[in-house]
């Protein structure tokens, strides 16, 4: 079943989404946390008890004049520092593919989270495919507005992708919200079709040992 | 301006509390101790009498909820936002605290002092040794940051505040901080520490003994007894400062600044004349400094930095000096600074992270140096704005 998807004031449609799959009070840590939007959105609806990564000094200075817990640093070298277990979440909003060792930084997000979300756009949906097979040029989408040569996303992944790199890291996927235009729905374990139309997703994980 | 362009030693302490407004809400204050308030030291002396001397701006309120502490650094002074007693110019943080200011004296009631082995009224080498009669001079007893926030936490206590809002000091202020939020960690409800470093790196005592060295060299030190012996170790006070000044700056802003430019020259002069402007400015804060500081709380204070090692008295373990702790911290370093770089500052937020504390971190980009917490750095002043009023809102003192 379908709903609607909201969207936050910048047209981002998976913040309302990840908000949705968190327990109220929770402890939260946003990686790649922006303008503080989610935390902001997270402290108003879930009482979270949250904190923040940001690569950006003017996403910082934004958080911290928020009064949001904000540190500057880099998703790819920062979060060894925290202690394992250390929150009750750990997101990951559309940053994921931007990050230099996609992995490393998957790892050490199950290390320090009881749960990791995740949201990131799916390279595998059908527009992308027939954009590189038709046109023969790297795919310009909604969720992928660069050029080949300025583009943040150095690691663009398919939904099929994240499931394998999940299976391979022991992760168990929870949850799996599929967003295709302003449609949104859970879909458990993405299969070929979910892969062919979903314009992004978010994945609730956890670690298979816990 | 830098921590350097100051003023001029302030004339003999009163002994006895004093209290004048020459602006709104400034009073100039000194704080006796008596011999039924000795000051327990670290080195397991103690300190008695003693005196501290205090600026406060704005009104505490009826909780007595609003009190933020400065905390100055090396060769600060309690003389935050007020103009100078003697100069007359501003105080040495114009930008950050004052009517409006992100220390809105409006708003918050302001406490600055000068630390134990001071020179600017607070007991310090140059005060008189009740058991001699003399100066200290450098028998005075040798103090460490602990023992500068104990003094500090006695004041606090004596103007009857339980918790402070706010605890903000850059350099050295910010050991302060962080030993503010370790050995007292109910009363900060905030800690703003910038610029600095949970312990003194091996670098910076280097630097440190250069200076002390040079004063020590001076024929004129005498063993300490300058003052008794009506000498001057001006000399070698100049040399420590301009060493250290070196360290505020930044390569990059020095070639700013001065480049290889000469001073009042068309050539070099074969010699050793300050013929390149940057050892003119040099000496001139060397000799400038000489004016408004003592050589001996040079030494002690210095050496108060060193021994600075938060986590030493947690078994080496940073974290565990903010356990449990429920204070709201935001540290603050700056790209160019090479004497506390972002990396020092960076262990304390990995320690207060593995402490689960409530933890702001940013890095502010300039080629300033050290130097630049007490500059008007845009950035810097919008993001503790930002920090600044977040907490207030969240203890109750909004707008």
């Amino acid at each position: 079943m379908s709903t609607a998807v909201s969207t936050t004031a910048n047209g981002r449609v998976d913040l309302a989404l990840i908000a949705e799959m968190i327990e109220p009070g929770s402890r939260v840590l946003d990686v790649g946390c922006g303008d503080g939007d989610l935390l902001a959105l997270l402290a108003a609806t879930k009482n979270v008890d949250g904190r923040g990564v940001e690569l950006s000094q003017e996403g910082v200075n934004a958080c911290v004049a928020r009064g949001l817990s904000v540190i500057q640093g880099d998703a790819d070298t920062d979060l060894r520092d925290y202690p394992a277990n250390a929150f009750d979440y750990v997101i990951l909003s559309q940053t994921i593919q931007a990050t230099r060792n996609p992995r490393e930084v998957l790892e050490q997000m199950k290390r320090i989270g009881k749960r990791a979300i995740i949201s990131f756009p799916n390279f595998g949906n059908w527009k992308v495919r027939s954009q590189l097979f038709f046109t023969g040029r790297m795919p310009e989408t909604r969720a992928l507005g660069y050029s080949w040569y300025n583009t943040p996303n150095i690691h663009l992944c398919t939904l099929r992708d994240f499931v394998y790199l999940c299976d391979e890291l022991g992760l168990t996927i929870d949850d799996a919200v599929n967003v295709t235009g302003n449609r949104a729905w859970k879909v458990g374990r993405p299969g070929h079709l979910i892969n062919l139309i979903a314009d992004e997703a978010v994945f609730l994980l956890s670690d298979k040992r816990r | 301006m830098n921590e350097t362009e100051k003023r001029q030693p302030a004339k003999g302490p009163a002994k006895e509390e004093e209290a004048t407004a020459p602006l709104d809400g400034l009073q100039r204050h000194i704080m006796p101790f008596g011999p039924e308030a000795p000051l327990r030291l670290d080195s397991g002396e103690s300190l008695s009498p003693f005196t501290i001397a205090y600026e406060t701006y704005g009104a505490l309120n009826a909780d007595r909820s609003n009190a933020v502490l400065v905390c100055h650094a090396l060769t600060g002074d309690q003389f935050v936002a007020g103009p100078n007693p003697v100069t007359g110019k501003p105080g040495w943080w114009p930008n950050m605290v004052g009517p409006g200011r992100p220390i809105d004296t409006n708003r918050f009631f302001v406490i600055c002092q000068n630390v134990i082995g001071g020179c600017m009224g607070t007991t310090g080498p140059m005060e008189i040794n009740p058991a001699t009669g003399d100066p200290y001079g450098k028998d005075f007893p040798v103090i460490t940051i602990g023992d500068m926030v104990r003094a500090q936490a006695m004041l606090i206590d004596r103007l009857g505040i339980d918790q402070l809002f706010c605890v903000i000091g850059g350099s050295m202020g910010g050991m302060q901080t962080l030993q503010w939020a370790s050995a007292y960690p109910g009363r900060v409800f905030s800690a703003i520490p910038i610029a600095t470093a949970a312990r003194h790196s091996a670098q910076n005592i280097a630097f440190h003994e250069v200076g002390r060295q040079a004063i020590i060299a001076d024929r004129e030190w005498r063993n300490g007894n300058y003052i008794a012996e009506g000498t001057s170790p001006a000399k070698g006070l100049a040399v420590a400062r301009m060493a250290a000044h070196i360290t505020y700056l930044s390569e990059a802003a020095l070639h700013r600044k001065f480049g290889r430019n000469l001073q009042d020259r068309e050539r070099v002069s074969y010699g050793f004349e300050a013929d390149f402007q940057i050892e003119s400015y040099l000496r001139h804060q060397g000799s400038t400094f000489v004016e408004r500081f003592d050589a001996n709380s040079y030494l002690f204070i210095t050496r108060a930095m060193d021994y600075f090692d938060l986590a030493a008295d947690y078994d080496g373990v940073l974290a565990n000096a903010f356990r449990d702790t429920k204070t709201r911290f935001c540290v603050m370093s700056f790209t160019s600074d090479w004497l506390f770089p972002t990396s020092d500052n960076r262990q304390i937020v990995h320690a207060l992270n593995a402490a689960a504390a409530n933890v702001s971190f940013v890095e502010i980009d300039t080629d300033k140096g050290h130097d630049a917490f007490l500059l008007d750095e845009p950035e810097m002043i919008s993001t503790l704005r930002g920090f600044i009023d977040s907490a207030a809102q969240k203890r109750g003192l909004g707008k």
